[in-house]
């Protein structure tokens, strides 16, 4: 008998005109004892939601309205809301994607990670601890016999998500859901948390249950694959068999989409001279009031130099905290910088965008990472494409609207949208917009920051496509930072390396992968997951 | 699928029963604030019962009072002054501190520290003595009221927008305003104000019912309305005499007072919401 049988699951949303939509179409599949069973698809899949039904659980608004979840021979469905609670954490544990939203910031860490125990009174307190401790030792956490001690304040990200698993794990379960678990992390972090999790799993033989959007992870870890879209199960079948011989269509679009697409540079931009655009010398910021030497308190940026020719992009890759953000910010003008010069077409800007003319301001536009925070949640599509119309050409009335038809037309996004708000789009959606405000200016240069990072992989390699064809067209130039260094290789025509606030490498596209020379570009480019199931093992454990 | 979808501007509002009865009952009392005195059967001032704290009669809807006045005719003048004053205090202290406190957010530095300390000292004078000295110094009348209970209420009304107002302004959406080159008027009214909007509007139904018991704290001082007019809360704290009695001289008027700050709030907690959904 399999650990889950699942049949025909539907689950039903209710929207606020009290329309109902279903959002989980008859899902079935099962998931052996022992066997992790990714559940992989884009956004919207329904993904997460099949996975919450695992605990019996549906997010509000949302009702199971038809099949069966059987966990262990018990269904689910059928249970009172009283007997899904004796299960949860002692036979189905659950692994968020947010460590650090889960964790309350104000206990210990061990007390949080012990509560499970605690609640279906399992063990005596101080086995629980004992157990905890071991379960830090497995899951590979530095001092794990104090690590507990700590607040959630005082360990890392990947830290923090081994702790969330140690807390899952405590109840001895004999199913683990994963909710996307590494989609937070940096790729030099996300290998020691995949091989921890890895680890913890085949010593205790549980079920799991990892839900992700990204195919090279789950390729490490998963033994089926269940590929969703829309609510149905699009393809089913061992790990190997999917990534080797797909057969559904979609399945191969996923997995085209991983595959990261070579920048050929335009072929009107070789010819020119290289005129640069944009051009960055020795700047040096930070947060934080400026102390006697003239330094911020805390320095993000140290003498940090860097070209744009006109027609070409510049990729910006290091880990969170490495300061790439920061530079766009710079750049920008949203940070006045302590020291150095920022340059557009040869002539200096002033340090802080107040101090900048319109054109200077129009000429350069910042996209941001997370399209939820960067468009504002209270105007509609059009208000948001419409402002920079008005507010740089002076466009109102039907002349703007025409335009920002156009406008989404120019992202591929449909005219009926204008309308909406930011929180009825979905991510891929939001991107878009945000991507069109930044065209509305008419911009020669669009600074990229992390634009594609939230997004999953179908969605991202779309928005790639879409950036290279509106540079085709436009003339557009993209700084382009991120931590994905397989979008930075297919977009970019340069790459510089950043780490802890400096740039330790400069190389050309055409020297990526592998022609890293400085140690940490290269721990970097090493710790991008691949397509293949054993990539997880042969990475030796120094890069990890 | 057709280029140029048609544009369907379906019914968009999603009311329910009880912002509409919170509705209803406001409404009703800003009638009786604007017609009310024209219906009363007796002049406010006018002693027409004999007995003082009178029952309810076929006469005497309401009882009578202390001195055997009429309550169901001094309760529609009370609504005047009740709704009048208290709604335009509270209108004119949320009105500007929204403003300055959204101001000082965007703003930021000198002007953002100099304006709060400034109103951190103006709220920490305990309010019933501000009202108090500045009435007793000027003179009682209307507009001097309700300029006294605004200012009072103005730093609260600062420091809650303030508090709501950084919190949007750290967001990207500000950020990319501020890159654009965007003016502080565009990104208090068009970035922020939408997006506190909601706790705002929370907090002016609060704000209503604490400016409505300084009024009748005021009034009792004999520093509000004057008699022989009074206000719902000068009515309650007369005839608490009365409360021993049963008297219904002073369950009425509280009874006023409660329907229409609960119905303020409840009115505000249930606003109409536009429906988004339209998706298919």
């Amino acid at each position: 008998m399999p650990l889950v049988d699942v049949r025909d699951l539907k689950v039903e949303a209710r929207t606020d005109a009290g329309r109902r939509i279903e959002i989980i179409r008859g899902v079935s599949f099962t998931v052996a004892e022992g066997e992790i069973t990714a559940l992989i698809g884009e956004s919207g899949s329904g993904k997460t939601t099949i996975a919450l039904t695992l605990m019996g659980h549906a997010r509000s608004g949302c009702t199971i309205t038809g099949g069966t979840v059987e966990l262990a021979g018990r269904d689910l469905v059928a249970m009172p809301e009283s007997g899904r609670q004796q299960l949860r954490g002692t036979e189905v544990a659950y692994i968020p994607q947010s460590a650090a939203a889960a964790f309350n910031p104000a206990q210990r860490l061990i007390d949080q990670v012990v509560e499970v125990a605690r609640i279906h009174r399992l063990m005596p307190m101080a086995a629980a601890r004992a157990k905890a401790v071991e379960l830090f030792r497995a899951l590979a956490l530095p001092e794990p016999e104090t690590i507990g001690n700590r607040y959630p304040h005082q360990v890392s990200g990947g830290q923090l998500q081994r702790l969330a698993a140690a807390m899952a794990l405590i109840g001895g379960p004999r199913l683990v859901i994963f909710d996307e678990p590494t989609t937070a992390l940096d790729v030099t972090t996300q290998i020691e948390v995949l091989r921890a999790f890895k680890t913890v799993m085949k010593q205790g033989s549980m079920g799991g249950v990892y839900v992700s959007h990204d195919l090279a992870v789950v390729a490490q870890i998963a033994d089926r694959i269940v590929v969703l879209k829309g609510g149905e199960v699009q393809e089913e079948g061992p790990t190997e068999a999917i990534l080797h011989c797909a057969r559904h269509p979609y399945t191969r679009e996923l997995l085209a989409a991983f595959e990261p697409l070579r920048s050929d540079a335009p072929a009107g931009a070789a010819n020119r001279p290289p005129r640069p655009v944009v051009e960055v010398k020795d700047l040096v910021a930070g947060y934080g009031p400026l102390g006697k030497d003239g330094l911020p308190f805390s320095v993000a940026l140290r003498k940090v130099s860097c070209r744009l020719e006109r027609g070409r992009n510049l990729g910006v890759v290091g880990e969170s905290g490495s300061g790439k953000s920061t530079l766009a910010r710079v750049i920008a003008g949203l940070l006045p910088p302590a020291s150095g010069r920022v340059q557009l077409d040869g002539r200096e800007l002033a340090a802080s965008a107040r101090g900048r003319s319109k054109d200077e301001l129009r000429r350069m536009q910042i996209v941001f990472q997370l399209a939820d925070t960067a468009l504002n949640p209270a105007r509609s599509v059009a208000d948001i494409v419409g402002r920079p119309l008005t507010f740089y050409h002076g466009r109102k009335g039907r002349a703007r609207e025409a335009r920002v038809d156009e406008l989404l037309d120019m992202v591929r996004l449909p005219r009926a949208l204008r309308h909406r708000l930011p929180g009825e789009l979905s991510g891929g959606q939001k991107q878009r917009v945000n991507l069109a405000r930044a065209l509305a200016a008419e911009p020669a240069v669009v600074l990229c920051d992390e634009i594609t990072s939230a997004l999953d992989s179908v969605v991202a390699a779309a928005v790639i496509e879409l950036l290279k064809e509106l540079q085709r067209e436009l003339d557009l130039s993209y700084i382009f930072i991120s931590h994905d260094l397989s979008t930075v290789q297919a977009i970019c025509d340069e790459v510089m390396v950043m780490y802890k606030g400096e740039v330790v490498e400069n190389l050309t596209a055409d020297q990526l992968p592998d022609g890293a020379r400085h140690a940490y570009s290269k721990l970097l480019f090493a710790s991008v997951p691949k397509l293949d199931t054993g990539w997880l093992d042969s990475v030796p454990a120094t890069v990890a | 699928m057709l280029s140029h979808p048609p544009l369907r501007r379906r019914s968009g509002f999603q009311v329910n029963a009880v912002g509409l009865a919170a509705g209803a009952i406001v409404l009703f009392w800003a009638i009786v604030a604007l017609v009310g005195p024209d219906l009363a059967p007796h002049p406010p001032g006018e002693i027409v019962d004999f007995d003082f704290y009178g029952p309810v009669s076929a006469r005497l809807w309401m009882g009578s009072d202390y001195l055997g006045r009429d309550i169901f005719s001094r309760i529609l003048m009370g609504a005047r002054y009740t709704v009048g004053i208290s709604l335009a205090a509270v209108c004119i202290a949320c009105f500007s501190g929204i403003v300055l406190g959204m101001t000082a957010a965007v703003i930021g530095g000198w002007f953002d520290t100099l304006l709060s300390r400034f109103l951190d000292a103006l709220s920490s004078i305990p309010s019933k003595l501000f009202g108090l000295v500045v009435v007793a110094a000027v003179g009682s009348s209307i507009p001097v009221l309700v300029l006294v209970l605004a200012v009072i209420y103005t730093p609260g009304s600062y420091r809650f927008a303030r508090a709501l107002a950084v919190n949007s302004n750290t967001m990207d959406y500000v950020a990319v305003a501020r890159a654009r080159g965007e003016g502080t008027g565009y990104l208090i009214t068009q970035e922020i104000l939408p997006n506190i909007a909601g706790p705002v509007l929370a907090d002016l139904g609060l704000r209503f019912v604490f400016i409505v018991l300084l009024l009748s704290g005021l009034s009792f001082l004999g520093l509000g309305v004057q008699p022989p007019y009074a206000d719902w809360g000068s009515l309650v704290r007369e005839n608490l005499g009365g409360l021993p009695f049963a008297a219904p001289a002073v369950i009425f008027p509280c009874l006023a007072i409660a329907s229409l700050t609960i119905s303020v709030n409840l009115l505000i907690d249930n606003l109409p919401v536009r429906i988004r959904d339209r998706s298919d």
